[in-house]
Order: structure tokens, then sequence, then C-alpha cells
């Protein structure tokens, strides 16, 4: 039975190495000779369209656990974000040294007259500080400035369709990824005003189901039945965790403290290795 | 015509025996021997090349790496995906404001004496290659259709099939793939119909049978698989001023101080090589068209 369910949760925390699939392809293609006669333009390409599409699973992680009750997502936010960003890495990597050779002139002269090379900037300059307090340590220093700073996730995700939109020839793949973007957004906002949890757990659609989600949140595992055998199993309760995180339970009415719930990113105790 | 070193000729009888009135030519014979050999042969001087040190570019490599839409928007997926389109029969229909108006047949072009033109190609999305086209100047076709004096503007249309072309099933463009030029630019000496790549018949990814090309525009301007060709009054409006009207204008002119809306086109990068390189103003044929555009401001008609 345990093993069962151990193995029910080890599965995404192993699926989520899939991440390194697209780069795999990518040398792949590169040590065969299968990229295109332009291998820069395939390489600043495809590390793009990684990073872009790791980023946007990792906002999903969130609204797939309040909608759905995917409690594992939860886990696989900061894979998939860091994932993300060693892809946003490589594009730079290939941006300036193989495209630009480490000019200075030409790089300086692409930021100032390619708006879609600062937008891209823009997105890996906030993206930086992210990945660089990713650990639990770092987590533990911050304190709560810790949700405040990862809450940037959101403009580096926006710069980075920006950036997609700005370069494409055609706008309709990058408005696909705002789209995305948005509803990843939305997914949480109006969760937060009407109570999912609520909903799930019978309450009345008042002021008065508040108690309800000062003990369920949503962020935490959907449904309260889920949130139970996650708690049985996990080594350390998704709940618990935030309650060591700093003193949020009691402030459901506001929704301020409830977009404390949104930040990525966020280190997971038994998360994967990371690269 | 550049005489070509006999190390580097590769007879190409195919091709030969389909355009046996070639042979005739005498000259032309080395430009049409000139095989897909592989490696890529140095071009010599030719003012029509530009820059001294530019390399053609693989067959290879022009062959696999396209751009057109009408196939898919994949320029790796093109070749394999153009590979049964249908080239013959063919035939383009000349006319409009013409004295002669009238259809030729793929033949009847093919008989336009065909000479190898080495032209840069600019995307407008930054890349480039130099490419050994065959073809004739497209004044060679006008002049036999004889303009009329209304006439001030050629527009270009590709063949629409969806059945054969993909991409023209996707409605967001609004198929067919429509160019124009100027009168004056389409009479222009460097104004190419190209028939032939590498010493042999044009293939379908690089817009088999006829296409336009015209070496100091932007690439999307030479259009491909032309099926007709109309003098007009007005300037055609282009499938890519209709989809972008603020991003991609009539002219198209190469040039590295008019950036896209959204980019630089100060730089370039050549297939084959690292690195940048800087973009020429008319693509380096300055010299032969710059007059063209005397008075004209080239950032408001970009």
């Amino acid at each position: 039975m345990a093993d069962q369910h151990q193995l029910r949760r080890a599965w995404p925390r192993l699926a989520v190495h899939l991440a390194l699939l697209p780069l795999a392809l990518l040398v792949l293609d590169a040590v065969t000779g299968r990229l295109s006669a332009n291998p820069i333009q395939d390489m600043t390409l495809r590390t793009g369209k990684a990073a872009l599409a790791l980023l946007m699973l990792s906002l999903a992680c969130t609204p797939l656990n309040r909608l759905l009750g995917w409690t594992w997502a939860v886990a696989l936010r900061k894979p998939l974000g860091l994932y993300s960003f060693l892809y946003v890495c490589l594009h730079l990597l290939v941006f300036t040294v193989a495209d630009y050779r480490l000019d200075p002139g030409l790089i300086g002269q692409a930021i100032a007259e390619k708006r879609y090379v600062l937008a891209g900037l823009a997105s890996f300059a906030l993206l930086l500080p992210l990945a660089l307090t990713s650990t639990r340590g770092a987590m533990r220093r911050l304190g709560r400035w810790w949700r405040r700073l990862h809450r940037l996730v959101y403009a580096a995700a926006a710069l980075a369709v920006l950036h997609y939109l700005w370069l494409a020839k055609v706008w309709r793949e990058p408005a696909l990824w705002g789209a995305v973007l948005i509803v990843l957004l939305l997914a949480r906002l109006p969760l937060r005003r009407r109570g999912w949890a609520r909903r799930a757990s019978g309450a009345p659609p008042s002021g008065a189901a508040r108690p309800a989600r000062a003990q369920g949140h949503p962020d935490a595992g959907g449904e309260p039945s889920q949130q139970a055998q996650d708690g049985e199993h996990s080594p350390r309760p998704v709940d618990q965790r935030r309650g060591a995180q700093g003193p949020r339970q009691q402030q459901g009415d506001d929704p301020a403290h409830d977009e404390q719930t949104l930040s990525e990113l966020r280190p997971e105790p038994p998360g994967p290795a990371l690269p | 015509m550049r005489s070509i070193p006999s190390s580097e000729i590769t007879p190409e009888h195919v091709y030969l025996s389909r355009r046996r009135f070639l042979g005739a030519a005498g000259t032309l014979g080395a430009a049409l021997a000139l095989g897909a050999c592989g490696a890529t042969p140095v071009a010599p001087p030719d003012p029509r090349a530009g820059q001294p040190g530019e390399r053609l570019n693989s067959f290879e490599q022009i062959t696999t790496y396209n751009n057109y839409y009408e196939f898919t928007t994949d320029k790796q997926r093109v070749a394999r995906l153009a590979r049964d389109f249908r080239v013959s029969p063919w035939e383009v229909a000349v006319g409009g404001l013409a004295r002669h108006p009238r259809v030729f047949a793929l033949e009847d072009l093919l008989r336009f004496e065909q000479e190898e033109r080495i032209y840069r190609l600019r995307c407008v999305e930054g890349w480039s290659m130099v490419i050994p086209w065959l073809g004739f100047p497209l004044r060679r076709l006008l002049a036999e259709v004889e303009p009329l004096a209304a006439a001030r503007y050629v527009r270009f249309e590709t063949v629409l099939r969806p059945e054969e072309m993909p991409g023209q099933r996707d409605r967001f463009y609004p198929w067919p793939y429509v160019e124009g030029l100027r009168l004056d630019e389409a009479m222009h000496e460097l104004t190419l119909l190209a028939t032939g790549l590498y010493g042999r018949a044009l293939t379908p990814q690089n817009g088999a049978p006829l296409r336009l090309v015209v070496p100091w525009k932007y690439g999307f301007k030479s259009i491909k698989a032309i099926v007709r060709i109309d003098l007009v009054e007005e300037a055609p409006r282009s499938l890519w001023m209709t989809v972008a009207p603020n991003e991609y204008g009539f002219y198209a002119n190469v040039n590295p101080d008019v950036p896209h809306p959204r980019w630089s086109q100060a730089t370039e990068r050549r297939i084959g090589e690292g690195g940048r390189r800087p973009t020429l103003p008319f693509n380096g044929y300055a010299e032969q068209v710059a007059a063209l555009y005397a008075g004209l401001d080239l950032r408001a008609n970009f």
C-alpha cells in the first residue's frame, strides 16, 4: 500500500527530468549533423521555446493543484522553473557567444536596436535572482521577502512572451503563449475570491466560509480528503511547511496574503536533484 | 559570363537534355555545367557577386533551408513537403496593361537566353546566402508583351494549390502570395526571373519552376512559383503588407539604416559562417540601383 503510494508520488519527480529531452535532442541533432543550414538559429529557437514551455509548465503547477487537486504538481514547480532557467542560460549563451561572438559593440547595438533583446534580457535579469534563491537556505534567510521576491516570476514570464512576440515574424504563436500565460494567471485569481476549497467542502458561498479556507487552503492540496492522504505519506505535509514559513494561517480574508500562494520556484523539501 | 575552373565542372546531362536550345548558346555551357559538386567553390570576382571573399552557398544549404510559407513555416521541412509539387505543365499568364497579353508555357520562357547570376539573398529575418541563379532578366519578358503607357507597377502572383501546398490551407494568410515592383524596378537589369539554380532546373522548395529574384530587396519580395504577372496602374498590395502593414512595406529594400519596426537590420548571419556580417545598403547593389530611389525617403518608404 505504502509502496504503491510512494510510487505514485515518485513518478512525477522522475518524469520532470524529461525536461532535459529537448536539450538531448538538440545535442543529438547537432552531433549527427541534422541541424538546418542555420544551426545558430536552430539552437536559439529550440532553447528559447523549451525555456518558455518549461516556465509555463512551472506556472501551471499551482492551478493544477488547486483546480484538479493534483497535489504532486506542487513539487514540480521548482525543478520545472530551474530547468526553464537552464534553457534560458543556454539561449543567452548561444546569443552572446555563438551569434554575436562576445562582441560588446554588436551586443550593445542589438540591445539598443532590438527591443525583443531588451525584453529577453530583462526576463533573464528577473529570473536570475529567483534561481539563485531557490535553495531552502535562501528561503529561510529571506523569510517573508522570499515570497515577494519570487512573485517576479510573473513579470519574467510576461517579458518572455513579449520577447517572443516582438521577435516573431507572425504574432500567432507567441500570442498563443500569451493566452496560456493569461489563463494560468487567471486560474489563480478568481479562485481566491470565490473560494474553490469552500465549494469543495460544501460551505455556503459567503464570508462564513472563511474558516474552511484557513484549514485547507486551496494551494495546499484541493480537497481535504486528498490532503489527508498527502499528509499521511509525505515526509512533511504541505500545510506544515507553509506554517513553518511564516504567519499566514488566519489571513484568508486579505487578497494580498493569498497571493503568497502564487509564488513559484518554491523549494520543496523532497525535491529531485537539480541541474 | 563568368568562367569556371574545369575542376569544378560537373556535367548536368539531365539539365542539358531538357534544355537543348541552351547548348546552342555556347558560351553558357560552362555555367550550365556547374553542378552541385558538394564543395563550395570560391566565387571569382564578379561585379554582381559584390564583396571579395564571398563564397557561394552549397546546393545543399540552398535547397534545405527555405522560407516558403505555402508549404510550411519550418524552413527545414519545406524541401520534403515540396518534393511532389507538380511543376509541369506550367503556364504563366502575362497581361494587364499590356499591348500583347499572352500565356507563356514554361517551355516558351526557357527559350529566353538563360544566364547565370550570382546574387546575395538577404532574408528580412537577418540571414543571407550567395546563390548562383539561372534565369533571364524580367524586362525581356515584359518587352514581349509591351507595357502600355498607363502601366506603372508589376503585380506577381503565386500558384494557389492548397491540395499540394499544405501551408495554403492555413487561413491565417490571405493566399495566394502576391508581390509587386515598380515598373522601373521590374525593368532593371538585375531583376531576374529564375528558372534554375547551380546549373540545374529550380527545385520545388526554391520556387520552381519560375520565381523572381530581386537581389537588392529582402527575400520575401522574390516571389516563387509564379503563375501570373500583370502590368498595373496602382501599387499592388503584397501578402506581407496585408498581414503586417506597419512592418512590411512595398519597397522592402535591404537597408541597414532602416530597422524593421521590431529589430535592427544592421547585421546579418551568412549561412555557413559563424558570427555576423554587416548588412550593406541595397544588399551591396547600391551602385546599380540607388539611382532608382533618388529623392525618395527610404525611411518612410520601407
